[in-house]
């Protein structure tokens, strides 16, 4: 096991700061995971990442890298003797960072979208949207895996990672709306993919619970209700 | 085998001059296509049937969708000539965040200068301010965001500028009043050929805002 002088400061069911433990696990790299109380931004955060004020921070000796994704890349390069989580072909690069951003920007925030909807036309028309953008992602899945386990190939890499790290809120979603969004009949590639990427050593230690998290979540929604509630 | 790249793109938007900027310091010879944003081509349609933007560099046929990824793209492809991330894993880092931080900040508060009005334009004019303030801070002596010459991080933002006059008019306010090192920097990339050749005149972006203003009934 490499050892270095690296600290994450994150929280257990922050699906981007699990992409970054997820990284550093695959370079077998220990690092000090040092958890930020829920509702509160210790010290050391505001000062790693003063912009954004977020986790996941990686602290890398004394220099802190922010937001998950470029985290992701960093670990990639630094540790370069460690198996490799982005593909070497520029192009491939590029469609793997594409899908990334993509879930990022518009399917993560449709998905949080069907816990928020009001009434059940606005629900349903959530689910259909997360199902698009699934099908969409079953597509890539299909294109990029080449018939292998992974979107990378026959290991984990950048893509499983930035997807992958939202299935325990996935299936949170699921569960608590009762709606079935990992269909088998309809993204059979990706409902395969789920329960492989769920088990890999470098994840399975650091994948939420699904009722863990759900509870989680009510506790963060009440949360969220008691902030709106007039004086 | 000689490379064939085309370029779509819209003359006023800064996510496709992000990628004439880094073709002009590769040297890369390319076909530059003007879209119709109201009336997209099919090919655009074909080749970014996800999103259906510019800009969209098709290399040898192939498609590279969203400015930052085509950027990265660029600079691993034609990796022999003006580096646009350095080699610094951790400066890297700083490259694509401080880029990021642009693609978050910039754009959305400089769209809300000239589509909002009363307390949400005013929130808006803050926040950009404070976005430069910001961005000073981190160009700190440098002549550049990349170090000596233009990098990642500066490629990435100065296609904004081309927008200036527009925000400036709207949010009643003068950047080089306000924020003389940001506008030194502007200047100093504004000197490479490469950069002002792919920035249109600010006053026609004004005019072009203007007129779409009009038609949009914005009054």
């Amino acid at each position: 096991m490499a050892k270095s002088n690296v600290k994450v400061l994150g929280a257990w069911p922050s699906p981007y700061v699990m992409r970054a433990r997820v990284a550093l696990n695959i370079k077998s790299v220990e690092y000090e995971f040092l958890e930020e109380t829920f509702g509160s931004k210790s010290q050391l955060l505001l000062q790693s990442n003063p912009v954004h004020k977020k986790i996941p921070v990686l602290i890398h000796g004394d220099k802190p890298v922010c937001e998950s994704l470029i985290i992701v890349e960093y670990i990639d390069e630094v540790w370069s003797s460690g198996p490799s989580i982005l593909p070497s072909d520029p192009f491939d690069r590029a469609t793997a960072r594409f899908w990334a951003a993509h879930i990022d920007e518009k399917w993560f925030p449709a998905m949080k979208g069907i816990g928020a909807a009001q009434g059940d036309d606005a629900r349903k028309a959530a689910v259909e949207q997360v199902a698009e953008g699934l099908a969409q992602l079953e597509e890539a899945f299909q294109k990029t895996s080449k018939g292998k386990d992974f979107f990378s190939g026959d290991k984990i890499g950048y893509l499983d990672i930035a997807f992958g790290c939202f299935l325990g809120w996935l299936r949170v979603t699921e569960k608590m709306n009762g709606v079935k969004l990992l269909d088998g009949a309809k993204i059979p590639g990706l409902v395969t993919w789920a329960e492989k990427f769920s088990a890999d050593p470098a994840v399975k230690d650091v994948m939420p619970e699904t009722d863990k998290l759900a509870e989680f979540a009510k506790i963060l929604a009440a949360k969220m209700r008691g902030a709106g509630a007039p004086k | 085998m000689a490379d064939e790249v085309v370029l779509l793109d819209f003359w006023p938007s800064p996510f496709g001059m992000r990628l004439r900027i880094a073709l002009a310091e590769k040297g890369v010879e390319y076909e530059y296509k003007d879209e119709d944003v109201r009336n997209k081509s099919p090919l655009l349609l074909q080749m970014n049937p996800v999103h259906k933007k510019i800009p969209v560099l098709i290399h040898n046929g192939k498609p590279v969708c969203e400015s930052l990824i085509a950027l990265q793209y660029i600079d691993e492809v034609w990796n022999d000539k003006a580096p646009l991330l350095p080699s610094d894993c951790y400066l890297r880092a700083q490259a694509r965040f401080w880029a990021d931080y642009v693609d978050k900040k910039i754009y959305e508060f400089g769209r809300k200068l000239w589509t909002t009005k009363g307390e949400e334009q005013d929130a808006a004019k803050k926040e950009f301010l404070d976005c430069m303030g910001v961005l000073e801070g981190e160009l700190g002596d440098k002549p550049f965001f990349g170090g000596e010459t233009i990098g990642f991080m500066d490629v990435a933002l100065i296609p904004f500028y081309s927008w200036f006059l527009l925000y400036e008019k709207f949010g009643n306010f003068s950047v080089e009043a306000l924020h003389p090192k940001f506008i030194a920097w502007v200047k100093r990339c504004m000197e490479k050929e490469s950069v002002s050749k792919s920035l249109p005149e600010q006053e026609k972006v004004y005019d072009f805002v203007m007129l779409m203003r009009k038609k949009l009934g914005m009054e």
